[in-house]
Formats: C-alpha cells, structure tokens, sequence
C-alpha cells in the first residue's frame, strides 16, 4: 500500500511561506513526478512527504494514517538523493543491508534481500566493492537497492539523474519505469527536466511558486494545459505565447501555439524571415521572426532546406490554438 | 639554466627547513644530550659537546629516587581519560552545532573559544577551593574533570570543523533508513569523521600530557602526573640540570614517540578540509 494525502500542507520559513497551502492526493501504486522550475518547492515538498523537514500545517496521511508528526524512520518510505548519499565507508553490500539493519531484521532474511536487490540492479559482482569505486550509474543503482530492499510503501526520488551524464541519464530513466512496472510501488519523483517527468509519469504535479499550477496525465498537461504556465512549461521545444493584437483577434489576453503545430506554407497568414534553423535531421526547428507578431519557434519534420535570413509563410493549425485569458487561465 | 636555479632553490629552500628546524627542536636536543651528561659537565662552561663525560647514572638516579611508573600511569589516566571523556561529550555537541545550528550557534562557539583566551590563573583561586571542598583536589577524577573542562572548546571547535565537512543528505539518508539519532552517530557520522576524532583525540592527549599548571597546583603525591614529576626535581634539590634533564627526558618520551608515530594523522587531520 501506499496512498499518500496532503491536506493544507503548509511550509514557511519565517515569514516566507514556501509552500502556500498544498491538497493532493498520490494514488496507490502510482507513478507520480513533481515538476517546476528552480525553486518552485518540489524538492520541500518532497522533503515535507519524507518528514526531513517539518511542516508549518496541514497534515500528511499515508495509507490513511496521519503521519504528519512521524519521523522519517516510521513512515515506512525510502528516498532516493539527488548526491546518492551512499555511506563511504560501508561496501555496497552494507549500504544496500544498512535499513534492514537499523530494523533489526534476522541476517538470514537480510542476506536474501540483498542478494535480491542486487540481482535486480545487475550489482551482484560489486557487493564488496565500496562505493568509491563505482561509476555514477552503478552509485544510483546501490542508493535504489537500498530503496527497495525495504520494500517502503512509497519510494521518494529526488533529481536522481542530475549528476548523470546524457546517455547514462536516459538508459536509467528506463531502468526506473521498469523498476516501477515490476515493483508497481507508489513513486514520487522530483525533477526539473520536463522530457523526464513526460516520459516517466503517470501523474505529472506542475509546481510554481510553492502552489500547485496543474495535475493530470502528461499527455493531458500537454493537449490541455490549465495555464500560461503550465503551456509554456510542459513541451519541448517550449509553445509559443503569443499577446497583443494576434491573441486580441482571437478575443483573448494570449495564444499559444506549439511548435509543431505551425506549418511552413508558401503563402500563410503570418510572413517572417528565419533567423536561426537547427537541422537534427528528423526535425528541423526554426526560429521565425515574424513581423507584429514577435519570434516563434516552428519544428517541421524532416529535414527542410532553409537558412539564415530567408522569407517564410507560416500558418498555424487552428483547432490546435490555446486560448488564455487575462488571468492567464486557459479558456476551453 | 633552469634546472641549476631550481637545484639552487632547492638546496635554499632545504637549508632554510633544517634551521627552523634545528631552531625549535634544539632545546629538546640539548635537554636529551645534558641528561647523558655529568652533573660537572652539564654546567661547564662554554658547554661541552664532544669532550663531555657521557653517563647513563642520571637515568639509575632518577629512577631510584622517584616512582617513575606512578607519575608515568597517572599521565596515561589523566590524559586519556579526560581526552575520552571530552570526546564522549563533544560529539554529539558538536553533531547539533553542525548540522542542527540554532540562531546563537555561532556566538556559542565563539564564547567557547574565548574562554581558551583567559588566563588559567584568573580562576585559581575559585577552582581551588572547589577542588578541595568538594575532594577532588588531588585525585585522577578531579585532573580528568579539570582537563576535560579546559580541552573541551578546543575538541568541539576540531570535531564541528570536521563534521561540517560531512555532506548532510548521507545524514538525512540514515535517518530515511531507519535509523534512530545514536545510530546515526555512531554508524555514520563517527565512522566518517574518524580521521577528523582521531587527530582529535592525538592532539587533546598530548595537550593534556603537556599540561603543567592546573596538574601541579592540584595535586600533591597521589595524582601528580609526569608534569609534576618534573617540578619534583627543580624545586627540593636545587637546580641539578643533568639529573632534571632526565626527568625531563622520561617525561616527554613517551607523548614525543607517540607523536613521532602519528604525525601523518596529526598533520593530515589539522589540514583536513582545508583543500577541497
């Protein structure tokens, strides 16, 4: 089990209020990813679920029990650190065993745990290796044994890949959607990469400012996102907002239209002229300054042979358009 | 060309090393080769060197005039115990300082280390009658409870310096692990910071070996450590300068081999942190 609530859950530091007041309810088994920009209180967040940090108010329930005033130790949940805050002076084998130590497990029970976490994260040759002598990848494989041999009701993730390199960072992003499919334990991930949190959610909790902005699958936050925040953060490349007299045609305070959703026409209904085209060679993005209306970014597939400095007609597929308000809210 | 002025510099740079040297260490020198000398001898005038009578009676005198072995046990007891005494207070002193630091921390550390700065004497008077009003005075307990009191700044400022170096998420991971605060003491937090304890403990030993003012003005035969055996054999005999070379001698031996022994620790863990 592992159903996490947060009712009014409130973090201030002094008289900075980091988290607001936040409700959110983490289903059994789901996969869920906190996202946002530096600073937006994910990793608080995080921390507050955990109890590394107190809260201010509001309570935390985890499997129906409040566990707001609990420590850490007693609300039956493993994190996983962004360092891997692996203990240096203990072999992977004692990092991994160290929880089932602290509770005191019978070593016969612990040795099959072990064996197990490890044959599951490919770490059985390096059980008596200390953590010194491993590669990033394999250090964030003994910091998720420890997770997982204590079989907690939740596992907490925070920016685990971030000191990953690129390569490494996407073969362990799969490792850890498999994990998550064969283990089919709560999750909570926390991350400022948008393409992790799209790839490995099924819930995805968009975060600014301490308050949540949006909370849905990641394919809703793309095709309806709530807001101007949510829009211009969830994409890669980001979706073009677009204010003044375009959006005022469309009676509204802005517009957004993604970057694959603007076709490159001989004759459209906007002109520009291309000030930068990158050709990856099953894309191309383009970045258009288009008179009157400001700079936007077009992503065609294929390769398109445009350069610096040529003309081009844009036009936007229209049951594509997002549509906003003057507050910002999307308007359906 | 480049290579002579380096060789040049080099000779320089060793030359200037061996003076210092020489310079700090001479007086031990001199005090280790007038224990071996003649009471006639070690007083000539201009001092002898090469023509000296060489003896080994000073060594046999002292030994038989004195209880070395007591003043020798009494060091081991005072020291270690209050080295270990302080320890046993200062980590988890020092483990709230920093890693729970409140408001004052700083301005606690700071008053603790400037209470290093006043003069033993000014509190003589008042540790004094204390000592003897409530037995201590004369007793190993009493110098282990005096020196533990007189290091302990010293040891916290040491161990808050080495555990700040101990990134807090390894903490925060033992206490997501399960384990309760001694635990996480005394499986993750000690074993890192051992270096950092171990230099710890070298140093305070040796600072209360070395110690001479409160472990001669509270004791008188029982508990009198190694300082005031020293003492001993200044005062009642007049000045005897080989024979209280010898003294001397036997003294510091025993902290100048430990020393000796462990100066890649000492020294590793005075500059611990300081590169990165």
């Amino acid at each position: 089990m592992g159903k996490i609530t947060l009712r009014k859950v409130n973090k201030s530091f002094g008289d900075v209020a980091v988290i607001p007041g936040i409700d959110l309810t983490i289903d059994d088994g789901e996969f869920v990813v906190f996202v946002g920009p530096s600073g937006c209180g994910k990793s608080t967040l995080l921390r507050l679920i955990a109890g590394l940090e107190d809260t201010s108010s509001g309570t935390i329930e985890i499997d129906g029990r409040d566990a707001t005033a609990l420590p850490p130790a007693k609300r039956g949940l493993a994190m996983v650190f962004q360092s891997y805050a692996l203990y240096p002076h203990m072999s992977v084998k004692k990092n991994i065993g160290f929880p089932l130590k602290m509770a005191g497990m019978d070593a016969a029970e612990a040795e099959k745990r072990i064996a197990n976490a490890a044959r599951i994260l490919n770490l059985t040759s390096y059980l008596d290796r200390r953590p010194g002598q491993l590669s990033g990848g394999q250090r964030q494989r003994v910091a998720i044994g420890r997770a997982i041999v204590r079989e907690p009701a939740a596992f907490l993730f925070d920016e685990p890949l971030s000191n990953l390199d690129a390569a490494l960072r996407v073969s362990m992003r799969q490792e850890i959607t498999e994990l998550h499919q064969a283990l089919k334990t709560t999750m909570i991930y926390v991350t400022h990469d948008q393409v992790e949190a799209m790839t490995m959610a099924d819930k995805i909790v968009v975060l600014n400012a301490g308050n949540i902005e949006q909370v849905g699958s990641p394919l809703e936050l793309y095709h309806r996102p709530a807001n101007v925040f949510v829009a211009g953060f969830i994409g890669s490349p980001k979706m073009n907002l677009i204010g003044g007299s375009e959006a005022a045609k469309q009676g509204v305070a802005t517009i957004g239209i993604r970057p694959e959703h603007i076709d490159v026409v001989a004759d459209g209904p906007w002109q520009g002229v291309v000030g930068l085209a990158e050709h990856l060679g099953s894309d191309t993005f383009l970045k258009v300054e288009v008179e009157g209306v400001g700079t936007l970014t077009v992503r065609s597939q294929g390769e398109v042979r445009l350069r610096h400095g040529d003309r081009v007609g844009l036009a936007p597929q229209m049951d594509k358009l997002h549509r906003f308000g003057a507050d910002g809210k999307a308007i359906v | 060309m480049a290579r002579a002025t380096t060789t040049r510099r080099k000779i320089l740079t060793t030359l200037a090393a061996w003076t210092v040297a020489m310079v700090i260490f001479f007086p031990v020198l001199w005090m280790i080769l007038t224990s071996f000398k003649t009471e006639v001898s070690a007083v000539a005038s201009p001092p002898e060197l090469l023509g000296a009578s060489w003896t080994l009676e000073n060594y046999a005198e002292v030994w038989q005039r004195s209880d070395y072995p007591r003043f020798f046990w009494n060091s081991v007891v005072i020291s270690i115990g209050s080295t270990l005494l302080g320890l046993a207070i200062a980590i988890p002193a020092a483990w709230s300082m920093a890693f729970v630091p409140g408001k004052k921390t700083k301005d606690l550390l700071m008053w603790m280390l400037s209470t290093k700065m006043m003069p033993a004497v000014g509190v003589l008077i008042p540790m004094y009658l204390l000592f003897q009003q409530l037995g201590l005075f004369d007793t190993k307990i009493g110098l282990v409870l005096a020196l533990m009191l007189m290091n302990l700044p010293i040891i916290v400022w040491m161990l808050y310096t080495y555990f700040k170096e101990i990134p807090g998420e390894i903490l925060e991971a033992a206490r997501m692990d399960g384990a309760a605060l001694w635990n996480e003491i005394i499986y993750v937090l000690t074993p890192m910071a051992l270096p950092g304890i171990a230099s710890t403990l070298l140093l305070n030993i040796i600072l209360a070996w070395n110690e001479a003012f409160w472990t001669i003005t509270l004791t008188t035969t029982k508990a009198a450590p190694l300082s005031a055996f020293i003492a001993s054999f200044s005062a009642p005999q007049g000045l005897f300068y080989a024979k209280l070379s010898a003294a001397s001698t036997m003294a510091i031996a025993p902290i100048l081999i430990l020393g000796w022994f462990s100066q890649k620790q000492l020294v590793r863990g005075l500059t611990f942190g300081a590169v990165k």
